[in-house]
């Protein structure tokens, strides 16, 4: 095919771009210079510091705060979703006080509280409540400080993730349930089977920033009080040295690394559960499971496919 | 023998709103019947009370000659109506096949595991047995080439009918088909009519709504004409459709042919 020829027309010039180019990486120099040679930082005491076993014990506790908290926040989210989702108002009612307690009070304050706990109830009790006790423990035999930051961190997540979990639930398409339930499906199969995996897509990339979130509001479980996650060993080896601020960079660069390896994973996930709504025609994904006004202001083009991703601070 | 459908004197209320208002039907056994009538005189309601999508507010309707949704508990000399239990209603949503206007295939399944799904969890049947039972359905509306596709993938026409082989995976003694061509481009009407004349004409209880008129002449065994929650005039394609007798009836079809 014969080809004309081609347009090579000279831009528009835009001399401003040049202008603030010239000015931000002058600013980024600076500060990088500083970082060098400002010999505060010390980074000689981070390098020696950056593999000690306190701080190492340190970034394993945080790691386990946050993976213990989330796993105990979704399955409160799924089941408080479901239960404010269902026809029985006791339940509905319960899941609605428990958002709404737990989401509007600090999470500060709950660890607090939660470090209370067994001067509020001394002993737990199994038994029929005004009726006979089957079995008794002291609250303090079981409930460690590492219990209770994971009860109050979860607790507290599970609030925020339901409602994450109810919008995605209520982002699948009613003829999903409809298709389902006229096939013979039950209630809990349709829900298993093709709600919540449709949901996980509207789910996974809000609750990937929920635990990156959670990664580093672990460090407030000092209220509870817990001293051995990452920032306070931190901040105490650093105090004890005469040293805080290179021991916060090393905190900092734990919680960088962690932070990464987790976005790589929310990745992943979300290449999974997005598999089928991607068709061949459309690169930008559309899909069925959505209400009719997301899929409006999705085929306007306007937005991406992925709502809610920044629900979180 | 007892009819495949039989509804009595059914109503349905939306709150205030009336959308049924005593209808009855019989349906037999091989019978195709087409519903038609302008939109919002109560046919996808009427469809969908068939398989207790939705609960009927007064009336009967049998399928096979039990009891849809409801059964009846004799009680001393009289009879107390007791709703069926959910897995019970379940049991008979799973002999009847329906197809929705909007196709409402899985989209995170491929179309194979679209046709497997139902067998699979409802039934049990082995993995083996419901794939090779979903590539042969597949097989049978022509797209035996398109089972790892995605719904996503499929035009919309090869979406209705794999929403078709996956209602006929549970060996379904009806097909409901809810306006099934009414959200596809118009040269792929065409192929979703044939794949439904071929149900027909293998001897499939049937009942469509529809607006297509040349599928409900060709393809009908009974025409009901319904307006304003009533069945205004019922009989063969050529009688209903050719020559009306209802004022209401002839009014339709003056516009719409």
């Amino acid at each position: 095919m014969d080809v004309p020829e081609l347009i090579h027309a000279r831009p528009v010039p835009r001399p401003s771009r040049w202008i603030w180019a010239g000015i931000v990486t002058l600013l980024v120099l600076t500060l990088a210079h500083s970082l060098v040679t400002n010999p505060e930082y010390r980074w000689d005491v981070v390098g020696q510091y950056l593999f000690d076993p306190r701080i190492l014990a340190g970034a394993q506790w945080t790691l386990l705060l946050t993976v213990g908290a989330m796993a105990l926040g979704i399955v409160l989210a799924v089941t408080s979703a479901i239960m404010r989702m269902g026809t029985n108002p006791i339940l509905r009612g319960v899941a609605w006080t428990y958002i709404w307690f737990f989401r509007g009070t600090p999470i500060y304050t709950q660890l607090v509280f939660w470090g209370l706990i067994s001067v509020l109830y001394p002993r737990l009790v199994l038994g029929i409540p005004y009726g006979p006790t089957f079995w008794t423990i002291s609250t303090q035999d079981v409930a460690n400080a590492a219990v209770l930051a994971i009860l109050g961190l979860g607790l507290n997540e599970g609030a925020y993730l339901s409602e994450i979990v109810r919008a995605g639930l209520n982002s699948v398409d009613k003829g999903q349930w409809e298709a389902a339930t006229a096939l013979g499906m039950s209630r809990g199969k349709t829900l298993r089977r093709i709600i919540i995996p449709q949901a996980m897509r509207v789910i996974v990339p809000p609750t990937g920033n929920e635990t990156i979130s959670m990664l580093k509001t672990t460090s407030l479980v000092l209220a509870v009080p817990f001293t051995y996650e990452l920032t306070f060993v931190a901040s105490a080896v650093g105090n004890q040295k005469f040293l805080p601020v290179p021991l916060l960079i090393v905190a900092a660069i734990y919680y960088l690394v962690i932070t990464s390896v987790l976005m790589v994973g929310q990745h992943f996930l979300e290449a999974h559960y997005g598999r089928g709504f991607d068709g061949a025609d459309s690169p930008t994904g559309k899909s069925r499971a959505m209400s009719k006004r997301q899929q409006a202001i999705l085929n306007a083009g306007t937005a991406k496919a992925g709502p809610y991703l920044d629900v979180t601070p | 023998m007892t009819p495949m459908i039989e509804i009595r004197g059914v109503h349905k209320l939306f709150g205030h709103l009336h959308v049924l208002k005593g209808i009855d039907l019989t349906v037999q056994r091989g019978e195709v019947a087409v519903l038609l009538g302008p939109s919002g005189s109560g046919k996808s309601t009427l469809l969908r009370c068939i398989n207790e999508l939705e609960e009927i507010s007064a009336g009967r309707v049998f399928v096979d000659g039990e009891l849809v949704g409801l059964h009846e508990v004799a009680k001393g000399n009289r009879t107390v109506l007791h709703r069926r239990r959910d897995e019970d209603i379940a049991r008979q949503r799973s002999r009847i096949g329906m197809v929705f206007q909007r196709f409402n295939l899985f989209p995170h399944l491929t179309a194979l595991q679209n046709v497997m799904e139902a067998p699979r969890q409802v039934r049990k049947v082995p993995k083996d047995k419901a794939r090779k039972r979903a590539e042969e359905l597949l097989g049978r509306v022509g797209l035996a080439d398109r089972a790892d596709h995605y719904p996503a993938q499929l035009s919309g026409g090869q979406q209705q009918r794999v929403a078709i082989a996956r209602a006929l995976a549970m060996d379904p003694e009806l097909m409901l088909f809810d306006e099934p061509t009414s959200a596809l481009d118009p040269e792929l009407v065409g192929e979703v009519l044939n794949v439904m004349k071929d149900l027909a004409s293998d001897g499939m209880t049937m009942v469509v709504v529809t607006h297509e008129i040349g599928f409900a002449r060709e393809v009908a065994d009974q025409v009901v004409f319904m307006d304003d929650g009533v069945i205004v005039e019922r009989g063969t394609p050529a009688g209903v459709i050719d020559n009306p007798q209802e004022p209401r009836t002839k009014d339709f079809f003056a516009k719409v042919l």
